[in-house]
């Protein structure tokens, strides 16, 4: 039965950190927007872009 | 063959027609018109929509593409380069930014063009386009973008034009400025919550080896340490989770009511020292966990309750109307902000411009549209010199104006200085909870000190006990819990019928209403979408197109009204010369026919002899092609369907009365409609119609209003339940208690059984509460009450409680049709 003085504080200790994960979730502002992580999700990183040569930037650099 | 086209409207138009088949723009998917731009062999509507395309595939974003179906927005125009400077003014800049340092500026936007996954993805990669841009995050349900940007490297109006020049044009009112209330109230209910589920768990987990026996005769240590554990545990609950009822308690009993959060605060006191007593003195186990488990319910409850349609605003208030900025005359155009108006001020107004404050007109001619502040439906012409009131639109051409007063000073502002708007909003202590708590706390605590005063004459040493065991096993938990179940269910399936509450307490006053206001333009008629009806020689199908094609160019509202009922199945031509004269007409040529369209003043001018239209309800637009005299559109302000009916229904139950800004030429139909028992009035101001609300309610009526329109925002707030009728559920509203989409107004009496039938279902599930009240008061006074016994009986009467309250509550639902009907929301 003494294992039980090892598995109270472990038990809290482990509950506890989950009510920190709640805490900071909350803080976050996890729980305000619960429609857009969703669509998040799904999206992927956009790709590398096509490097052309940027013959807009050019001529703005040499307008006055 | 059959092609689909979406017009600008989204309104989807079949068509036989090879001859005009065209492809749909590749970036907003609007059909090009019979000539295309095309670039790289794909084809755009516009020369905007082809931009966007090639920065897009310039910086490696054409995935936005693939992720949605008409994903991109259509380019009404390019942002002008000066067009936003404006936002660079220390005063607007300052008050727009979240949080600025000088070098990183954080700021939120409203666009409301966020319609798709894609608007995500690209707005989130935005520092694709700009590097200096970090990071942004989007709120889909608000359609907010919350972005920072490096503000030493680029400027906030470069950010917006940016977004602009996407499609995304931020939303940007003269309401932006005032500080954004934050949400901090759904946050710290959500810890409260949490950490009540977290006790309820842990001590829960320590209770239950005393409850199935493990323990007690073994080792009494464990016994002991995991007491001590639950006290600590429920501390936090205690001070942290029931914060909110200590407050409301301690309100109350100075204001010397008994509200329903009196006897839950008591019954909280007397849980915590009882199982304090019982811990420290070693006599007991405690009720640590119905104290944990009793807040824990009480709070999903209130979460429950709490749900909010964020995307709606229902305490707009003229700034949500006004723009930021003006242009303004001086020696050259400049944009400036509202605030630094000044009366004397030459401001340029375009079509569709809102006056911001009392002005003369100076350069004309002008069409002002009152219909938002009036009520009155056909626009009015003004001629230079003329004085023009705050709040109008200009339709047409561009007017210039010299602002006379101050916007603050202005007409339509003045009314928001009324008694009305500066009240606080009554936060209804007098809801039936409170109502049925009055009498339940002063019976329970009669049972209590009559339970105490019995067993100190027979047996003293159960006196206290059983005392503080009738206020624990009263501690109305379920009581508390009905309520918010009933009316946050009711709330949920209003909502998915697009009728929207400010909160779900709202359902109580509907309950209670017996007098209905409506207003006329706008509510009962519908202001587009009426009966258009053609009188003259017919038209064939090409000279119908002709005329769609000319519609097409004018911004008129009857001219918009004419082309979107004609549409059909045409697809709008080119017009050539066109011309249009304010107030006059618009004249042009289509596919070689001579078009007129106007007034028959205007056509008469010209030397037409021109047929007197029957107009007795509504406006005409008379036609003439190639000089010849054709005939006229009569369109008319059509009721909206069910009108009839749902007036004949709602007279036999309560008082009803219309109240119109237009003039009296409806009066005989609406007498029809309304009976003789009907209060109308036409002519109506804002102020009229506020002051007559004001009389009802001091005969001791309770109204409910419903409006549309700035021109009822007095008489909506001012009434005990505001309605605010919108065709379009992300248009704006005023102020009011409810948004009801259009298509709901011939429902309102649906509406109104079903929040009755609500209250009932509350009135019944007291009756549930009641009855485990009085099982527990019978175990409690005879000094039975175990924990164990506490801890069972509490969750399953709440559990009871909220079940039936959610199921009868969607039964009534089911009942009235509410949600059969399910609209997409917006």
């Amino acid at each position: 039965m003494s294992v039980i003085f090892l598995l109270i504080p472990l038990s809290i200790i482990a509950a506890t950190g989950f009510l920190l994960a709640f805490i900071w979730a909350v803080r976050n502002g996890q729980y305000e927007d619960t429609a857009t992580p969703p669509m998040r999700a799904l999206l992927d990183e956009p790709a590398m872009p096509v490097k052309k040569p940027d013959l807009k930037k050019n001529l703005e650099r040499t307008e006055p | 063959m059959q092609t689909e086209y979406k017009s600008p409207g989204s309104k989807v138009i079949f068509s036989e027609e090879s001859a005009i088949k065209t492809a749909a723009c590749c970036h907003c998917g609007t059909a090009c018109g019979p000539t295309p731009l095309v670039k790289e062999g794909k084809a755009f509507c516009c020369q905007g929509c082809a931009l966007v395309f090639e920065l897009l595939a310039e910086n490696g974003l054409s995935s936005f593409y693939e992720l949605s179906e008409n994903a991109g927005v259509r380019i009404a125009g390019m942002p002008k380069a000066d067009q936003y400077l404006y936002l660079d003014e220390p005063v607007v800049r300052e008050r727009l930014v979240d949080f600025s340092d000088g070098r990183f500026t954080r700021i939120t936007f409203r666009i409301p063009a966020i319609h798709c996954i894609a608007c995500v993805w690209l707005l989130e990669n935005l520092n694709r386009l700009n590097p200096q841009v970090g990071e942004s995050r989007i709120n889909f349900p608000r359609k907010e973008v919350a972005l920072s940007f490096s503000s030493d490297k680029v400027k906030l109006s470069d950010v917006v034009t940016l977004l602009a020049s996407l499609g995304y044009e931020p939303e940007l009112k003269l309401a932006d400025l005032d500080a954004r209330p934050k949400c901090v109230v759904s946050r710290k209910l959500w810890l409260q919550l949490g950490i009540a589920g977290f006790a309820f768990g842990n001590t829960m987990l320590f209770s239950l080896a005393s409850y199935l026996g493990l323990d007690s005769a073994s080792e009494p240590f464990f016994h002991k340490i995991f007491g001590w554990f639950s006290l600590a545990l429920s501390l936090p609950v205690v001070i942290y989770s029931a914060q909110d009822y200590w407050r409301a308690a301690w309100v109350s009993l100075r204001q010397k009511l008994l509200t329903i959060e009196v006897p839950i605060a008591a019954g909280i006191v007397a849980i915590f020292l009882q199982s304090t007593y019982e811990i420290v003195s070693g006599t007991g186990e405690g009720y640590f966990d119905s104290l944990a488990g009793l807040l824990f319910f009480l709070l999903c409850g209130r979460v429950f309750q709490q749900k909010t349609y964020e995307r709606l605003a229902f305490d707009r208030d003229y700034k949500s109307f006004f723009p930021l900025s003006v242009v303004r005359k001086g020696k050259t155009e400049e944009r400036i902000a509202l605030s630094q108006i000044q009366t004397g001020n030459h401001l340029i107004l375009r079509n569709g411009e809102l006056i911001p404050a009392d002005a003369r007109l100076i350069a004309g001619p002008a069409v002002i549209d009152y219909s938002f502040v009036t009520g009155e439906s056909v626009p009015v012409e003004k001629q230079a010199g003329d004085y023009l009131y705050a709040g109008g639109r200009q339709i047409g051409g561009a007017i210039e104006v010299e602002t006379v007063k101050e916007v603050s000073q202005s007409y339509l502002t003045s009314l928001w200085n009324q008694e009305a708007f500066r009240k606080e909003d009554r936060d209804s202590l007098d809801n039936l909870t409170n109502e049925y708590s009055q009498r339940f706390t002063k019976l329970v605590l009669a049972i209590a000190l009559g339970a105490a005063t019995y067993w100190a004459v027979f047996n003293p040493a159960l006196a206290l006990k059983s005392f503080t065991a009738v206020l624990i096993v009263a501690c109305p938990c379920a009581l508390a819990l009905a309520a918010p179940f009933t009316l946050g269910t009711a709330h949920r399936w209003l909502a998915k019928w697009n009728a929207f509450l400010k909160s779900a307490g709202i359902i109580e006053r509907l309950a209670r209403v017996d007098t209905i206001v409506f207003d006329k333009t706008g509510t009962l008629t519908a202001a587009s979408g009426g009966l258009v009806k053609f009188q003259g020689s017919a038209l064939s199908e090409t000279e119908e197109r002709a005329l769609f094609s000319m519609t097409r160019h004018s911004t008129h509202p009857l001219a918009v009204r004419l082309g979107y009922t004609i549409a059909g199945n045409h697809f709008p031509e080119t017009v050539r010369s066109f011309m249009e004269t304010a107030g006059c007409g618009m004249e042009g040529q289509v596919n070689r026919q001579e078009i007129w369209m106007g007034s028959a003043a205007w056509l008469q001018s010209r030397g037409l002899k021109v047929a007197s239209a029957t107009t007795e309800s509504g406006s005409a637009i008379h036609v003439a092609i190639h000089g010849q005299y054709r005939g006229c559109y009569v369109l008319q302000n059509a009721l909206r369907p069910e009108t009839d009916r749902l007036i004949k229904n709602l007279s036999n139950h309560y008082e009803l009365a219309l109240l119109s800004g237009d003039n009296e030429r409806e009066r005989a139909r609406f007498t029809e409609i309304f009976g003789a028992k009907g209060h109308l009035q036409f002519n109506q101001s804002p102020l009229n119609k506020l002051g007559f609300i004001r009389e009802l309610q001091q005969r001791g009526k309770t109204v409910m209003m419903v409006g549309d329109g700035l021109n009822d925002a007095g008489a909506l707030k001012q009434s005990d339940v505001g309605v605010a009728v919108v065709e379009d559920m992300s248009a704006f509203s005023p102020a009011s208690d409810m948004i009801l989409s259009a298509r709901l107004v011939p429902r309102i009496d649906a509406i109104l059984r079903f929040a009755k039938s609500a209250v009932r279902v509350i009135k019944a599930s007291f009756l549930v509460s009641a009855a485990y009240n009085v099982i527990g008061l019978v175990l409690a006074v005879q000094g039975l009450l175990s924990p164990v016994v506490c801890a069972i009986l509490m969750p399953v009467s709440s559990i009871t409680v909220v079940g039936f309250a959610c199921l009868a509550t969607g039964w009534m639902a089911k009942r009235e049709g509410i949600g059969a009907e399910k609209e997409v929301s917006v």
